[in-house]
C-alpha cells in the first residue's frame, strides 16, 4: 500500500483497517501525530489530508485518499508555520502532548476561515483537549496568527 | 520582604570533579560515596560528585533532575543554573542525568510536619528541614508537591556560581592575574584587556583545581533572567513543532510493542484467560501473565491493542464494595467513628460548648474518585540485556522505578538505568509505577529486545490510582453577624501510607494527614475552630492528584466557611479577609477584591459572584468568580486569581500554570467522576471524563503577589479554591448551594 506524507511516497506492508495515525507512528516513525484517546475525542493525532482536519485514529489506511501532512511537514524549528509562531510567541505549550493537534486544528481553521471570531474559535476547536488548560493562550495565538496571516 | 537571597540552612556542598576532558560541579558529599549509578562518563573522582553542570571541550551540559511534565520545571532549573552562569542556557545540553540520592528532594516531605505553613519561626523552619534527612535517607529523588523551584532555588544557583568563580579561578591561574579582575559572560571569561576565554577551553583546568565555594549569590535585581517577563520556555519550539521526543515517541531498531490488560479491580491479582483467539491474530508475538493481569508483544502498538481487546479473562473480586453506592456508605460510616478517628491537628476554643449555644448550622459534603488521565498514556520502554535493564520513561520517581525494576530483573540497582524523558502530563499519575513493573515483566521475556509498553487510554484510566473520594460534615454557629464555631470532620481512605507502601514496600506510621489537608491548616482566626479526619477503611487503591488533600479540602473549608458566613449575614470577602490572620494570604484576598470590582456578592438579575480561598503548598490562592444563569444553564464569565509565591522567577510560566490550575479545578468541579460498578469504572475514556473543553474556558485574570517569606512553586495551589469560588457564585447567583462534587449532579452548565 501506498501512502504520501509531508511530500514523500511510502510503501508499507499493513492491513487495510490499522488507523492511519499507526501507520505513521510505528510504521513510518512520525511521532508528531499523537495517541490520547483512539476514539475521536480528543484531536492529539490530527493531520492534514488533502488540507483537511482528520482524526487520523479513525481513518483506515485503507480508506485514505490524498496527501497527508503531519505537524512534522507544516512547519520546522527553522521554519515556522504562522500558526506555530503564534504558538510560541504566545508560550501556548505546557506538557505539549496535545499541541500538534492544536496547531494543525488551528491551521485548518485559519485556513478556511481567516478571521474567526472566539464563537468560531471555540467551535472548532472544543474537540481537541488539552488537559493542562492552555486555551485562554491557544485562543490568542488564533487570533494573532490570523491577523499575521491576513497581513502577509 | 523576601528572604530568596539569602542562604539558610545549606544542608549540602557544592564541589567539583574531573571527567574526562573536563570538570564537573554539584552536590558534593565528601565522606559518603554515594552508591548509585553514575551519569556514564563522569571518570575521575565520580563518586563524590552528583552534578548540575558538566563542561568539557564539547560543550556546556545543564543537569535538571526534576522532571517536566508541563509544568516548566526543565526550563526553570537551566535558568536557575545559567542565572550564576552567565551562559544562555538555549546554547546547552540540558538533561535529567540518571537517578540519584544525592538530587533527594528536601522540600517534599516538609509539607507533612504538623505545623500550618503560614506560621513561621524557629520550631516550624526546623521541623520543615529536618524533614530533609528522611528525604535524603529514602533517597526520595522525586518531583511532585509544587516543589522543584523552592527545593532546587539555592542548590542551583549555588552550583552555577561555583562553577563560574572555578572557571574564573583556572583562567586567572593560566594568565596571572587576580580572579577579582575577571569578569564573565556568555560562557566565556572575560579578562581586562577584553580578550575572552571559552569555559569549555578552560573546564580540563579548572579540574585540576579546588572549587570556590565561597560564593555570594546575585540579588534579584542583578538577575538577566530570573523574573523577566518573556522567560521563553526553554522546550517551547520543540513542543509547537512536533519534535519534542515523549516517552511514547522512543523509537528503536526492532523494537516491539506491547499492551496489557490488567484487572480492573486494581491491585488484586488472579485471572483466567482465553487467549486463542488473540494468539492468532496478525503481529501477535507473545501473550503473557504480567503482574493484575495479561500482557500482548506485537510488532505494532494497534495491533496490540487489538489483541488485547479479544482476551477472554475472568477476574477475582476484592473484598471492598464495588460500587460508588457501597464505597459511600463506607465512608458515610466512617465519618464521626471514634473507632476511625485518626487525627484532629486543629482544635481551638471550646467547640463543643460554642456548638451548643443555639441552633447549629449543619452541612454534608462528598467529592468521587477522579483520573488523572494525563494525555499521553502510560508507557515505558524497557530492555533487559546481559544482567543489565535500560528504562525509558516518563516518571516523577525514577529511584523507585531504579530499585523496584532491579527487584524484579534480579538485578543490583546499580545495573539499572532509567532515562527520564519529557511527559505528556502527569497530575500525579506519574507518582506510580505499575507501567513500568509490567514493561520489565514482559522484556524479561524478550531479552536483547527492546520492548515498548503502551497502555491504551481505557486502561489508563480504568488502572488510575484515582484521586480519593470522601466525605465531610460540618458543623457551625454564628452570632452577632460572626462565625464563633466551625467544626469539620473529612472521611477518607488512608492515601500517603498506601502510595508509599506501593513505591516502597514500606509502612508510613502515623496519622495520614492528607485526610485533611487544605482544612485543618487554613490561616483564619475562628473562636471555636476544630478539624478532624477520618480514616475510612481502603477500597479503590488512591494516589496524588494535582494539590493532593488540598484538592477536596479547599473544597470543603471553604465552601462552609461561605454557608457560615452567609448565615451570619457578613460580606464573604470582607469576612474572610477580618478572619484572616496572615498577612499575605490576606492581601491575595485584597487584590482579588481590587480586580473584580468586588461590592457583594449579587450583581445583575441573574448574576452572581463567589469567593474561594485555600492555602496549599505554602501559598495563599484566592479567586473570584463571575457567572451568569443562562437558559442553557451556568455560564462562567470571569475568574479572577491573586496568588503569593514569595518570588515570581518565570512571571509567564506563572500565568500559564494558574490559568491551567484554574482550569483543572473547574474542569474536574463542573463534569467529572469516577463512577464504580463492579469494582470498575464506567468513565474510561475522554467522552465521559472531559474536564474542560475550550468552549466552557473562562477569561482569567491573574496577578502574582511577593508577600510570602519563602518562594513556592506554583503548579497546584490555583487548583484547591477553583471548586468553592464556583459553587459560591452559583450561590450567590441562584440561590443553590451544592455541596457535592462534580457540581453537573445537581446543575447545567453552558
Ligand atoms: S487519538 Fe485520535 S482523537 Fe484522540
Ligand atoms: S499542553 Fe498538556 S495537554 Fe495540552
Amino acid at each position: 500500500m501506498k501512502l504520501t506524507v509531508n511530500g514523500t511516497e511510502h510503501e508499507v506492508d499493513v492491513e487495510p483497517e490499522m488507523p492511519l495515525l499507526w501507520v505513521l507512528r510505528d510504521e513510518l516513525n512520525i511521532k508528531g501525530p499523537k495517541y490520547g484517546c483512539g476514539i475521536a475525542q480528543c484531536g492529539a493525532c490530527t493531520v492534514h489530508v488533502d488540507g483537511m482536519a482528520v482524526r487520523s485514529c479513525q481513518l483506515p489506511v485503507g480508506d485514505l485518499e490524498g496527501e497527508v501532512t503531519t505537524i512534522e511537514g507544516l512547519g520546522t524549528p527553522e521554519s515556522l508555520h504562522a500558526v506555530q509562531a503564534a504558538w510560541v510567541a504566545h508560550q501556548v505549550a505546557q506538557c505539549g502532548y496535545c499541541q500538534s493537534g492544536q496547531i494543525m486544528q488551528a491551521a485548518a481553521l485559519l485556513d478556511l476561515n481567516p478571521a474567526p471570531t472566539d464563537a468560531e474559535i471555540d467551535a472548532v476547536m472544543s474537540g481537541n483537549l488539552c488537559r493542562c488548560g492552555t486555551y485562554p493562550r491557544i485562543r490568542a495565538a488564533i487570533h494573532d496568527a490570523a491577523q499575521k496571516l491576513s497581513e502577509a | 520582604m523576601s528572604r530568596a537571597g539569602k542562604i539558610a540552612r545549606r544542608t549540602f556542598l557544592i564541589g567539583s570533579a574531573a571527567i574526562a576532558g573536563g570538570v564537573a560541579f554539584g552536590v558534593y558529599m565528601a565522606k559518603k560515596p554515594i552508591p548509585n549509578p553514575l551519569l556514564d562518563d563522569l571518570k575521575d573522582g565520580e563518586a563524590a560528585i552528583t552534578p548540575f553542570v558538566k563542561i568539557d571541550a564539547n560543550g556546556i551540559t545543564l543537569i535538571t533532575p526534576r522532571a517536566d511534565k508541563g509544568q516548566g520545571a526543565y526550563s526553570i532549573q537551566a535558568y536557575l543554573i545559567a542565572e550564576e552562569l552567565d551562559i544562555d542556557p538555549a546554547t546547552a545540553t540540558i538533561t535529567p542525568g540518571m537517578p540519584r540520592q544525592a538530587y533527594y528532594n528536601a522540600t517534599v516531605l516538609g509539607e507533612g510536619v504538623p505545623i500550618p505553613a503560614y506560621k513561621e519561626g524557629f520550631v516550624a523552619d526546623t521541623l520543615r528541614d529536618f524533614m530533609s534527612v528522611p528525604a535524603k535517607l529514602l533517597s526520595i529523588q522525586m518531583t511532585g508537591g509544587s516543589s522543584t523551584v523552592p527545593d532546587g532555588f539555592d542548590r542551583m544557583r549555588l552550583a552555577g556560581a561555583t562553577a563560574r568563580e572555578t572557571l574564573k579561578e583556572a583562567a586567572a591561574r593560566r594568565v596571572g592575574v587576580a580572579r577579582g579582575d575577571l569578569r564573565t559572560e556568555n560562557g566565556a571569561v572575560i579578562l581586562p584587556d577584553g580578550t575572552s576565554i571559552a569555559y569549555t577551553d578552560l573546564a580540563a583546568e579548572a579540574a585540576e583545581i579546588d572549587p570556590i565555594t565561597n560564593v555570594t549569590l546575585r540579588p534579584a535585581s542583578a538577575w538577566r533572567y530570573l523574573g523577566k517577563p518573556d522567560l521563553p520556555r526553554l522546550d517551547m519550539l520543540r513542543k509547537c513543532t512536533g519534535t519534542e521526543v515523549y516517552g511514547i515517541d522512543m523509537e528503536f531498531q526492532d523494537m516491539l510493542h506491547a499492551t496489557v490488560r490488567a484487572n480492573p479491580a486494581v491491585g488484586t491479582a488472579g485471572a483466567r484467560v482465553d487467549a486463542s483467539a488473540a494468539e492468532a491474530m496478525r503481529g501477535v508475538e507473545k501473550i503473557l501473565p504480567v503482574s493484575n493481569g495479561v500482557g500482548v508483544i506485537a510488532n505494532n502498538t494497534w495491533r496490540a491493542f487489538q489483541a488485547a481487546e479479544v482476551l477472554e479473562i475472568e477476574w477475582s473480586a476484592p473484598d471492598y464494595p464495588g460500587t460508588s453506592d457501597g464505597i459511600f456508605a463506607a465512608l458515610e460510616q466512617a465519618l464521626g467513628d471514634p473507632d476511625s478517628y485518626d487525627h484532629r491537628q486543629r482544635d481551638e476554643g471550646d467547640v463543643d460548648a460554642a456548638l451548643e449555644a443555639g441552633e447549629i448550622i449543619d452541612a454534608r459534603y462528598r467529592i468521587p474518585y477522579l483520573a488523572h488521565a494525563p494525555m499521553e498514556p502510560m508507557n515505558a520502554v524497557v530492555r533487559v540485556l546481559e544482567g543489565q535493564v535500560e528504562i525509558w520513561t516518563g516518571t516523577q520517581i525514577p529511584l523507585f522505578i531504579r530499585d523496584r525494576a532491579a527487584t524484579i530483573a534480579g538485578v543490583a540497582p546499580e545495573a539499572v538505568k532509567v532515562y527520564v524523558l519529557p511527559m505528556g502530563g502527569s497530575f500525579g499519575h506519574r507518582l506510580e509505577m505499575t507501567h513500568v513493573e509490567q514493561a520489565v515483566e514482559l522484556a524479561l521475556a524478550v531479552p536483547g529486545r527492546h520492548l515498548k509498553l503502551t497502555w491504551s487510554r481505557e486502561e489508563d484510566m480504568s488502572h488510575d490510582y484515582p484521586r480519593p473520594a470522601s466525605v465531610a460534615a460540618g458543623r457551625g454557629q454564628v452570632a452577632d453577624g460572626k462565625v464563633v464555631a466551625f467544626d469539620l470532620s473529612v472521611s477518607q481512605s488512608a492515601m500517603a501510607p498506601e502510595w508509599f507502601g506501593r513505591l516502597s514496600g514500606m509502612s508510613l506510621p502515623g496519622p495520614d494527614a492528607t485526610i485533611t489537608t487544605g482544612s485543618w491548616d487554613q490561616p483564619f482566626a475562628i473562636p471555636n475552630y476544630r478539624v478532624t479526619g477520618y480514616r475510612a477503611p481502603s477500597m479503590v487503591p488512591v494516589s496524588s492528584w494535582r494539590s493532593v488533600g488540598a484538592s477536596g479540602n479547599g473544597f470543603y473549608h471553604d465552601s462552609f466557611l461561605d454557608e457560615l458566613i452567609h448565615a451570619a449575614g457578613a460580606d464573604p470577602l470582607a469576612e474572610r479577609i477580618l478572619l484572616c490572620l496572615h498577612e499575605p494570604a490576606r492581601k491575595v484576598l485584597e487584590a482579588v477584591g481590587e480586580m473584580s470590582g468586588w461590592d457583594g456578592p449579587s450583581m445583575a438579575e441573574g448574576r452572581g459572584r463567589g469567593v474561594g480561598f485555600c492555602m496549599s503548598f505554602g501559598v495563599p490562592c484566592a479567586q473570584v468568580i463571575e457567572v451568569t444563569q443562562t437558559e442553557a444553564g451556568i455560564r462562567i464569565d470571569q475568574v479572577y486569581v491573586a496568588v503569593d509565591v514569595g518570588e515570581v522567577l518565570d512571571p509567564t510560566n506563572l500565568e500559564a500554570q494558574v490559568f491551567g490550575g484554574v482550569i483543572f479545578g473547574l474542569g474536574h468541579a463542573m463534569n467529572c467522576a469516577l463512577t464504580y460498578e463492579d469494582h470498575a469504572p464506567l468513565e474510561t475514556n475522554y467522552h465521559a471524563y472531559e474536564g474542560m473543553r475550550l468552549y466552557q474556558a473562562p477569561q482569567i485574570e491573574v496577578r502574582a503577589l511577593s508577600n510570602g517569606s519563602r518562594i513556592r512553586g506554583v503548579g497546584e495551589p490555583a487548583v484547591p479554591p477553583a471548586a468553592p469560588a464556583l459553587a459560591n457564585a452559583i450561590f450567590a447567583a441562584t440561590g443553590q448551594r451544592i455541596r457535592e462534587l462534580p457540581l453537573n449532579k445537581h446543575i447545567d452548565f453552558v
